[in-house]
This record gives C-alpha cells, structure tokens and sequence, in this order.
C-alpha cells in the first residue's frame, strides 16, 4: 500500500480553508449574505436541487445545446478545413475572407441572428455554430496541409484518386490535430450556450443564474455556477479520453 | 497577387448579388439592409463619433481588465512557479475553478458591482487570468535554475528577483500569454456589453439591432470585424518585435 501523499492533502486543505474562511465571513456578516451566501447554504442548495431533481431539466437543456451546436460547428468546420488544407484553389478563394470574419466575436453575431431566427434554439445553435468553428477549422487546415510528403508519394504510388487520399491518408493524419481543436471549440460551445441562454431566455443554467439573480436568490446563482463549472470539466475531461483511446496508436508507434 | 484576386471574388459576388436583389425588389427582407446604406451608415458613425466612442469604451474596459489579470497572474505565476510544492497544493483549486465560463459571472458580477466599468472589468480579468496565469507558472519553471542560485547568493528580495531575474528570462513566454489574453479581452468585453451591461460597442449594436436601424448594426459588426483584425494584426508584429528588443536590452 502506498501513503497517500501528503501535498494532496494540503492540496485538498487549501481549498478547503479557502471555503471555511468565505463561510466564517459570511456568518460574521463581514460580506453581505446577499452577494456571498454562505457555501453551506449554496451546497445545501445544490444539494436539495440534485435530489429533487430540478437540476437535470437546465443541465440537460444547456448540456445538448452546447453538444449540437458543437456538432454543428465540427462537421461544417472539418469540411471547410479539409477543402482548404488540400486544395490551393480553394483556399485562395476562401481564406481571405474567412480571416477577416474570424476575429469577430460570436456573440457579436447575436443581433444578427435574432433578426433572422427570433429568439429560438436554432438562433443559439447558430451561434454557437459561428464561434466553435474556428478552432476546428483552423486545427484541420493544419492537420491537411501537413501531412507528410511520404505519406503523398505513398498514395500516388497506389493509385489512389484525391477523395481515396483525403479519406485513407490525409483524414487519419490529420486526426490529431482535429481533436485537439474539437476540444476547444467544446469550451467555446459551453460560454456561448450559456451567453445565449442568458440573451434570448433560453431555458438551461445560463438562464438559471441569470434569473437567480434578478430575483436575489444568490445560493441558486452559485448553485448553478458551481453545476457549470462541473459541465465544462466533466466534457473537457470526457473529450481528453476519447483522444486518448483513439488516438492509441500513434503512442506505440511514437 | 493571385491570393487577392481570388480572395476578393466570392465577398464581391456576394455584396453584388446582395446590393442587385434588393434594388430590383428581390429581396425585401426587413433584416437585410443593402450594402451601399451599410457603408453610408457606417461612414456617418465614423463621422459623428459614435462609432468611434463606443469603441473607447469598450478597448478602456477590455485593457483595464487585461492589466489587472496580467499584474494578477504575472506575480502568482512566478510565485507559483518557484515552488513547487505550493503550485501542487492551489493546484486543484485552480483547476476547478478555471472551467467555469467567464460569462456566467456576469450575473454575480452585476450584482457586486451594478452596471458600468468595473463588472465589465472584472469578467474580463477573470477570463484573461487563466492563461497568462497558467503559461507563467510554466514559464518560470523553465528558467535556468542557475539563474535563480545567483538571486540566492546576491540575497535579492522577491521583488528585485521578479524585475531583475524572472521578467527578463520568462518574458517571450509570457509575452505570447498576452497576446492570446489580449484577444479574449476584446471578445469578452463585447460579449458582456451585448448581454446586458449599457455601454460599448456590444451594447451601440445590440441597441441598433433593437431599434431595427439593420444598416447601422450591419456597419457595427462590419467594424469590429475590421477592429478584430487590425488588433490580430497589431499583436502578432508586437510579439516578434517585442522579443527583439528584449535581448536587444540584454
């Protein structure tokens, strides 16, 4: 048996001290209960809404619009990115543009999309779709324009056609870097969920806080904080070991 | 040469495409403006200062917000990047609370602070900490150990060894965290202001939006596209320089 290591209990004892010392602030009164409730009430919130299980219905709301809007964003991203990383042609065509829109910040796209979608699921997922893309985008075009010369002559030496190429040589090999960006683009998804949930009144946590807080019942805005911050671990998390087990080869090789 | 002519030919088949349909009646979509209004209003935004204020607001609160994550995380970060043992200890802390979106403080924030500057400022820290915090941390690990023997022997205090020894071998490092911090400073301020705080040029397109002054709002986006760039530009050319004349100075 091994000891348990003494830094993760003082790891564990520094977060620990940080939340007695809110909480003894927040009994003495030194910070207004109304900013700071006390974490204990804040947990037992959290607490009571696990087991009654009105948790779940805004968890799940903002989990799958982040998961389709996300989904969106790599399918359309993977696209693009594969016709630019491959083809001269079509990045010339592209890519000016597609630099300049980049910097856009997606939330800024909001307006744009209420016009055109009201203030409804797909007014999100479009969202959500604009601002995810980048980094999906960015990581396959890289991942397709890198693939190694050999692996090229290898293809030509079989014969293969171009859509033969892209799918048996050029996808697999640019896999890594795909996945690597299909992670970021997950984060993004969650802070632009939650973004237009609060704009649009889009029922999930991003409304939830926003609503706990209009009405002064902080423990639930801290509730819902602390069930966001658990989401957007748990998918980063989830995504790093997918990579993980997909990517087991290039480790044995490597 | 061949980049710009082909680059310049799906935007300009698009804005003709869209300037001919709504002239010849095509297309009489009250959410499409035509672009010829969209240049003309944008150019009266840039005239009468509208446009040009907002855009004040909205880079003092984003630099604002930069500055204290970047004094924040500049000095936790070297000091958790001179132990060990202490970075392994607040370690778990800072992982759990960096996956917590910036955005969703906005709530707390505009109840700490009310509308204005400093929830706007805040969130931006909040949001830029993270990565200059965490590339500091592994940055002055990676300073030649030698070099912090030498701050042992002349006694320095940490101040002395934070200008003298840490800033100068970790800065390249650093420098790149700004950078990256420095866009998402940008993206977060404009996100607060179109969430809901009242001033900037989030809030001047939202309120456009509203208003259904589609030109105008179609102007705004059309600036802080070309603001957006110009800024990217800006920082990748101040990073190469910034470096140079960094060991320049040494």
């Amino acid at each position: 048996m091994r000891s348990i290591d003494p830094i993760k209990i003082a790891a564990l004892g520094f977060a620990l001290a940080l939340i007695l010392t809110w909480q003894v602030l927040a009994e003495l009164r030194i910070i207004s209960p109304i900013f700071f409730p006390s974490p204990s009430r804040a947990l037992s919130v959290l607490v009571a809404r696990v087991l009654d299980g009105s948790i779940w219905t805004p968890l799940v709301a903002t989990g799958l619009r982040m998961l389709f809007g996300w989904a969106l964003a790599s399918l359309v991203g993977v696209a693009i990115g594969a016709a630019i990383g491959s083809s001269r042609l079509a990045r010339d065509l592209l890519e000016p543009t597609l630099d300049f829109i980049r910097p856009l910040p997606a939330s800024a796209m909001i307006p744009i999309a209420v016009l055109f979608l009201g203030l409804s699921n797909a007014m999100s997922l479009s969202v959500i779709a604009f601002g995810a893309i980048w980094p999906v985008l960015l990581a396959t075009v890289h991942g397709f324009s890198s693939v190694q010369p050999e692996l090229r002559q290898v293809s030509d030496v079989l014969g293969f056609n171009r859509l033969a190429f892209l799918k048996k040589i050029a996808l697999p090999s640019a896999f890594p870097d795909i996945i690597a960006g299909l992670r970021v683009s997950l984060a993004i998804a969650l802070i632009l969920a939650v973004v237009t949930e609060m704009q649009a009144s889009l029922p999930g946590l991003g409304w939830e806080i926003f609503y706990a807080q209009r009405v002064y019942r902080s423990a639930d805005l801290y509730a819902g904080l602390v069930m966001l911050g658990v989401m957007g671990f748990a998918a980063n998390h989830a995504l790093m070991l997918f990579e993980r087990r997909v990517l087991r080869w290039r480790n044995l090789h490597a | 040469m061949r980049r710009i002519v082909l680059g310049s030919i799906l935007p300009t088949l698009f804005i003709a495409i869209w300037e001919i349909s709504s002239r010849s009646g095509l297309l009489t979509l009250e959410s499409l403006s035509r672009p010829s209004d969209i240049v003309r209003a944008g150019i009266g935004g840039l005239t009468d200062g509208s446009i040009l204020v907002a855009t004040g607001q909205t880079f003092e609160t984003a630099l604002l917000g930069l500055t204290f994550a970047a004094v924040a995380g500049i000095i936790a970060g070297a000091v958790l990047g001179l132990s060990p043992v202490l970075e392994r200890v607040v370690n778990p802390t800072i992982e759990a609370l960096r996956p917590i979106p910036a955005v969703a403080f906005i709530p707390l924030a505009l109840m700490m602070f009310g509308f204005g500057v400093s929830m706007e400022a805040t969130i931006v820290a909040y949001a830029c900490l993270w990565p200059i915090l965490i590339v500091t941390i592994s940055a002055v690990r990676a300073i030649e150990p030698r070099l912090l023997e030498v701050a042992d022997i002349l006694e320095m205090t940490f101040a002395e060894r934070l200008r003298k020894i840490i800033l100068p071998a970790a800065f390249a490092r650093i420098n790149v965290s700004l950078r990256v911090a420095a866009g998402i400073a940008l993206v977060v301020a404009v996100t607060v202001e179109i969430v809901l705080n009242p001033r900037g040029l989030g809030y001047s397109l939202m309120l456009a939006q509203q208003s259904l002054r589609v030109d105008v709002m179609y102007a705004q986006l059309l600036w802080l596209c070309v603001i957006g760039y110009a800024l990217n530009a800006l920082l990748r050319n101040i990073g190469p320089a910034a470096i140079a004349l960094s060991r320049a100075s040494r």
